[in-house]
């Protein structure tokens, strides 16, 4: 974005810190719109009309540098692009990178309907939120332009997932967005040869299209041109090369683009960036070495400024790491490492509930938690102050000790007299060591739970309640 | 559905008489595209109410009309259509701020230089973010494998790997260089944990001496973690190691560090400035180091901790590259080579567990593949944000990290492959 400090917003903004949009001043809101926390629409007195040129004037200095795009309709569409940033750390990045993962046109009706399927019911709990894949790439593999349209057809019935078309055929994109021209679908891709025709398309249809040309020159000269001809929803593709030499250039050209869109403010390609880790299948045919090189491009391209990809694998040994990568580079920096420290309820515990330790290190709090209230375990989950560091780094850096244990239980009011009829706490594996002193400093019965949570489950059919020493 | 207006019709609609726009030539009647769905709320807004708006609407939409058009109310004149592709030049300049390389850390020590070892490994020197263009990267990533003093608990993945090796270091260091492609061996002296057996220092300097002499690569010696007992281990295994200039695994702010400082100096060895997720605190010790304890800058390198994919790699991640990018803009205190726990990725039950915990979870498939890859893409990751050296558990693991970043580095001449039609490949 243009401005960079709220002073500089703040001139634009009414200035009669109103409270409206739910902060003090217009002075800290102004703060939320260049860390991008708050949006225009949120302060109502600037909707107004004598603010309306002010509003508009924000609207343009406060756009994202690189061009947000938006494919599909409905719920599930998804943004892409959207970035301020080169590094995720001076802010955050937006719009995590869409995941399309392919169908083709010469696949078996059943075959077709199933393979959709698992795209779209792909799930992975983590940390209070379900991680999903986003969209379905049809590939024309046949050459046919109905058939094509057809496998577009059904894919469309079968899912809600925004769509990626994809042949360099314009008769084939043609017919295919015939059959889904209310779906917003992204068109792949526009050429040196065939882009005046696919630009015609991304105009009489009104989609968003991908410009492919591993020439850098030529990729700008394709988003000029579509630029010049109004058509400003615009995906580049420098080309994936999957392996030696040429992926090398393919990462250069990944930086380069991104670097000339967010720091030298190069509009003409400040566009989001498409990476296809499916062409690890050109050079690998055996399936799990081509799932793992697949998830090898998808990774170093997720790290490094990929908007939207096209994947192949749907083995979970591709998608778990995947998703979870994505989530990775794309979960807010300044969002906070720690949850309160306490004595937590999880369901409704009695007095022959077990007592539980962890840290106060968010991730470790939020899995523990769910794996207990996933398998209905009812308990007391205690958070220790670790300064939001992990089981077993805490008790090697010493901020789980016995004496912090104590503590947090002292400091929650939590008696264990009153309120278990057992007088035991049970910590982690990893803290296994810790027993002999826990035991000493708060003279209760001290077990030692599984070193993963996921195993509280199995820990309790065989240990609890605790046997009469 | 898409409503368009034409100019004069805009006139209309605000209720005035348009006289002339200012500064704009209209060449034919300019359609303004109004979006979907009617009104967009901008656009509604823009041409909400008031004639005395009038004047100050059509100043925005004259800026409209100018190119580019899209700017300010998402509107769009009606298409040009053209039939030359614009001819235009790409190019990316370099960063400037990156002006302080990385300091070059030598691992091993040949005969010449008073060790034993056949080769060396040298790690640092960049000059830019890892395979960036910007200026070269003098050296590739180096793995070093993990061995253990006693048998430990592993994923099953992992585990079957050694199970042939897994009483013996000398044997198991011989089998991950010989079979396994091992840069470097690690060898943790686990067992000298007051907790687990105790070993003393000297019987645990002897198993260094052991792996020593089963191997000719360069090692990293790694104590218990007990911040009580590493001191003197690490002491003795840097005496008996003398002039082999190991690395010394680890210092740290929560123990004795200026003896393990001591220890390398000397007896020759590298030091391995370790901290947890903090960058202040990785300048704090590496400060020190340099300053109280008088270590040269080529024998420091740093651990800033390796947290698992999805268990903090994203802090991991971040850190590191924080620390690499001040480095390379001029921060003395961490221009040095990094060194990466990959083998924590191991920590993550998705690597190891059967299956997914969760019942609403997708099925997580075989376990057997899902370990590796999260070795992997720990690694992976972590060398993106300027990680140099990596302690890696499985096989697999390593052939890929190593195939990636040295794609990357520019070390594989491969045959070119056309991309040009992947839309058609039959998979
Ligand atoms: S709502 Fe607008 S005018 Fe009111 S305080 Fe917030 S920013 Fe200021």
């Amino acid at each position: 974005m243009k401005l960079n400090s709220p002073l500089q917003v703040y001139k634009y903004l009414p200035q009669i810190n109103c409270a409206e949009c739910g902060e003090a001043t217009c002075m800290a809101f102004a703060s939320h719109l260049i860390d991008r926390s708050k949006k225009l629409d949120d302060c109502p007195p600037l909707l107004k009309d004598e603010f309306k040129k002010k509003y508009m004037e924000l609207q343009t200095l406060l756009a994202p540098e690189i061009h947000e795009v938006t494919i599909g309709k409905g719920e599930h569409a998804r943004k892409i692009g959207g970035d301020d940033v080169l590094y995720r750390h001076q802010l955050t990045f937006f719009n995590p990178t869409a995941f399309a993962y392919d169908v083709w046109d010469t696949m078996a009706e059943t075959e077709l309907v199933e393979r959709i399927n698992k795209i779209s019911n792909f799930r992975k709990f983590y940390v209070g939120k379900f991680l999903k894949v986003d969209m379905v790439a049809v590939r024309c593999v046949s050459g046919d332009a109905l058939k094509f349209a057809n496998t577009v057809k059904k894919v469309a019935e079968t899912t809600k997932l925004p769509l990626v078309l994809c042949s360099f055929d314009p008769a084939a994109l043609k017919a295919a967005l015939e059959v889904v021209k209310d779906k917003n679908p992204l068109i792949y891709a526009a050429t040196e040869k065939n882009w005046g025709e696919v630009a015609e398309l991304a105009l009489n249809y009104k989609v968003p299209v991908v410009l492919f040309s591993p020439d850098l020159d030529k990729l700008k000269s394709l988003a000029l041109t579509f630029r010049e001809m109004g058509i400003k929803d615009l995906v580049l593709d420098p080309g994936s090369y999957p392996q030696g030499v040429q992926l090398k250039g393919s990462f250069e050209r990944f930086i380069k683009l991104r670097r000339a869109g967010i720091k030298e403010g190069q509009k003409d390609i400040a566009f989001p960036i498409m990476a296809v880790p499916l062409n690890a299948w050109l050079v690998y045919k055996d399936a799990v070495t081509a799932s793992y090189w697949e998830t090898v491009l998808a990774s170093v391209f997720t790290v490094r400024y990929g908007d939207i990809m096209i994947l192949h694998s749907l083995e979970p040994y591709a998608v778990l790491p995947e998703v979870h990568l994505r989530d990775t580079i794309y979960t807010d920096p300044r969002t906070p490492v720690k949850v309160a420290p306490g004595v937590n309820e999880v369901g409704s515990p009695a007095k022959d509930s077990p007592v539980i330790v962890t840290t106060n290190f968010a991730l470790t709090y939020y899995t523990v938690e769910s794996d207990l209230s996933s398998n209905k375990i009812n308990c007391y989950l205690a958070a220790v102050d670790t300064d939001g560091i992990g089981v077993e780094a805490a008790v090697a850096g010493g901020q789980l000790t016995a004496a912090k244990i104590k503590d947090t239980f002292q400091k929650a009011g939590f008696e264990f007299k009153d309120k278990t009829s057992h007088n035991a706490l049970i910590l982690p594996g990893l803290a296994a060591r810790l027993q002999g002193d826990v035991e000493d400093v708060t003279g209760l019965r001290v077990m030692i739970g599984p070193p993963d949570s996921g195993r509280i489950p199995g820990w309790m059919e065989k240990n609890w309640p605790p046997k009469p020493k | 559905m898409t409503k368009k207006i034409k100019l004069s019709e805009l006139g209309s609609l605000l209720g005035g008489e348009i006289q002339a726009l200012e500064g704009v030539k209209i060449e034919g009647d300019v359609e303004i595209d109004l979006g979907q769905a009617g009104l967009n709320p901008q656009m509604a807004y823009a041409l909400g109410h008031e004639t005395a708006q009038v004047a100050i609407h059509l100043m925005n939409i004259s800026r409209i009309l100018g190119y580019p058009v899209d700017q300010m109310l998402g509107a769009t004149a009606a298409p040009k259509r053209l039939t030359k592709l614009i001819e235009s030049r790409f190019s990316a300049g370099k960063i400037e701020d990156w002006k302080t390389p990385i300091q070059e850390v030598v691992l091993g020590a040949t005969s010449s230089d008073g060790g034993t070892r056949k080769s060396t490994v040298t790690l640092g020197g960049e000059t830019a973010l890892p395979y960036y263009f910007d200026g070269p990267m003098p050296h590739r990533n180096h793995i070093t494998m993990d061995v253990f003093d006693m048998p430990i608990n592993m994923a099953k993945a992992v585990k079957s790997n050694y199970e042939d090796v897994i009483n013996s270091p000398a044997e198991w260091a011989k089998k991950v260089v010989r079979d396994f492609g091992a840069d470097m061996v690690t060898i943790h002296l686990i067992s000298t944990d007051p907790n687990i057996k105790d070993t003393s220092p000297a019987q645990a300097a002897k198993t260094v001496e052991e792996v020593l002499q089963a191997v000719d690569v360069p090692i990293v010696i790694g104590g218990s973690g007990n911040p009580e007992k590493d001191p003197a281990v690490l002491e003795k295994a840097a005496e008996v190691a003398e002039g082999e200039r190991c690395l010394l695994a680890s210092a740290s702010l929560n123990l004795d560090y200026a003896r393990i400082a001591e220890a390398a100096k000397k007896y020759n060895h590298v030091v391995l400035s370790w901290t947890q997720l903090e960058i202040n605190a990785q300048k704090e010790l590496n400060r020190k180091l340099m300053k109280q304890c008088g270590v040269a800058r080529e024998n420091i390198l740093m651990d800033p901790t390796t947290a698992a994919l999805g268990y903090g790699l994203d802090y991991a991640y971040t850190n590191m590259e924080r620390i690499r990018l001040a480095g390379l803009s001029g921060d003395t205190e961490l221009n040095f080579p990094m060194s990466s726990g990959t083998t924590n990725a191991w920590g993550a039950r998705e690597s190891w567990m059967v299956s997914s915990p969760l019942k609403e979870d997708s099925d997580w498939g075989p376990r057997e593949y899902r370990g590796p890859i999260w070795e992997i893409v720990t690694g992976l990751t972590l060398s993106l944000a300027g990680n140099d050296l990596f302690m890696m558990m499985h096989p697999t693991a390593v052939q890929v990290l190593k195939e990636i970043t040295q794609t990357l580095y520019g070390g594989k001449e491969t045959e070119p492959v056309n991309i040009d039609n992947w839309i058609s490949a039959v998979i």
